[in-house]
């Protein structure tokens, strides 16, 4: 019990101890809750995602050092993508962490809507990989369970196309900084040797996984 | 006798009803659109403070439609007319409306201030990352074009969208769910008025 409320008070106590002076923890605090509103508008009250013309991935549960990976990349432009680049260039270290340490924490149903039956196909895909192709099982990094560890994403729950469009995309979006160090690289190989079938099976069976 | 002439007279009534459902279908059909058409405008272009229909996303009318004849979208437009409007409208009816209407070629308003097309552009496609306002384009598509039932914005009427996206900040209550009550709340009238003039010029 005490370490959920310490868990709780994490992302403003971050805020709080690096504001200090400068307006306190209340202020700290209501500068959150109004990024975090943000935020959640179009990654939903949870942060279980949405569907508009474009899918806006779940955050829910996603591994902290991943989030702050991303939103450093959206701001080095090393990831494309002008709408979070304009999120996120604004946004200072801290709040950056107590925005991820804030997501982390939360725990949604999966958003839901992939084909049925497709997941079925992208089990073993992701259980086992496709030697033949140079592809590895995706559960040797993401974790059996999908949930990932360090820097490697979650992909519990995560939007069916939303998966579909990242892999197809991969080295179009991604890893954009030249020579300037990228953790997407390591992907890049893998979501090249995928089909689009099987990266829709794939991406059916993570966004089923709790 | 008396039995039979009962059975007959029954069937006869059975029949002539399907035979008068599946006339009318047709005619229904097109009184129904004349009732539309009669405030929106002859080729659903819209008209004054009724907006255009024309091109609109099928499942946004019709769950407008619904949200009309069951009271939840209360904005004083709605009220005064749609209520009215839709009082008899049952589920079908609603929805070979939306479809038809989703077919018609929508033309773009371009009833806006010109000189706010830049501002409301970027508010449009950026959103106002300091004042915690999100991208509009996200959901409602690059060209305002829509998706399922996220409504088309592009070419809407200068006032319309202008009325329209101040009661998302004046409490009344709408068919949508999280997140767009939220979204417009925050948006000045400048703003505002920048957004409208923008869309109302997009083809």
């Amino acid at each position: 019990m005490k370490a959920i409320g310490l868990q709780r008070m994490l992302p403003t106590a971050i805020l709080a101890a690096v504001l200090g002076a400068a307006g306190g923890a209340a202020g700290a605090e209501r500068g959150l809750q109004a990024k975090l509103e943000y935020c959640k508008t179009c990654h939903g009250l949870s942060g279980q995602g949405y569907l508009g013309y474009f899918a806006m991935p779940r955050l829910a549960g996603q591994q902290t050092i991943y989030l702050e990976n991303q939103l450093r990349a959206f701001t080095e432009r090393r990831r494309t993508n002008p709408v979070m680049f304009n999120v996120a260039h604004a946004l200072s270290p801290s709040m950056l962490a107590a925005l991820a340490a804030h997501f982390r924490e939360l725990d949604p149903r999966p958003f839901g809507g992939a084909p049925r039956g497709l997941a079925a196909k992208g089990k073993p895909i992701y259980e086992e990989g496709i030697p033949e192709a140079n592809v590895p099982a995706c559960s040797a990094c993401h974790g059996p369970d999908a949930r990932g560890h360090d820097e490697i994403p979650r992909l519990a729950g995560q939007l069916y196309p939303y998966t579909i469009n990242a892999l197809n995309n991969w080295s179009k979006e991604r890893g954009q900084g030249g020579t300037k160090e990228d953790t997407s690289a390591i992907m890049a190989p893998t979501a090249h040797n995928l089909t689009r079938a099987q990266i829709a099976a794939v991406a059916a069976y993570v966004s089923t996984l709790k | 006798m008396k039995l039979i002439n009962m059975k007959i007279a029954v069937l006869a009534l059975v029949c002539s009803a399907a035979a008068a459902a599946s006339a009318s279908a047709g005619q229904l059909r097109a009184a129904n659109v004349r009732n539309c058409t009669w405030c929106h405008g002859t080729s659903a272009q819209g008209y004054a403070t009724a907006p255009r229909l024309a091109g609109q996303r099928p499942g946004y009318i019709e769950k407008q439609l619904v949200s009309f004849a069951n009271h939840t979208r209360d904005n004083p437009r709605s009220r005064e007319y749609m209520w009215n409007a839709t009082e008899a409208l049952n589920r079908r009816t609603a929805h070979d409306l939306a479809t038809y209407f989703s077919t018609l070629p929508p033309r773009a308003a371009n009833d806006g201030h010109r000189e706010l097309v830049a501002k409301g552009r970027t508010i449009y496609e950026l959103g106002i990352p300091d004042a915690n306002i999100v991208s509009c384009l996200v959901c409602h598509a690059p060209n305002a074009e829509g998706v399922r039932d996220i409504p088309r914005l592009a070419g809407l009427g200068y006032a319309y969208l202008n009325t329209r996206l101040r009661q998302w900040g004046e409490g009344y209550h709408a068919a949508a769910e999280y997140p767009m009550p939220k979204v417009a709340r925050t948006l000045s009238v400048d703003e505002i008025e920048a957004l409208a003039s923008y869309l109302s010029f997009i083809k």
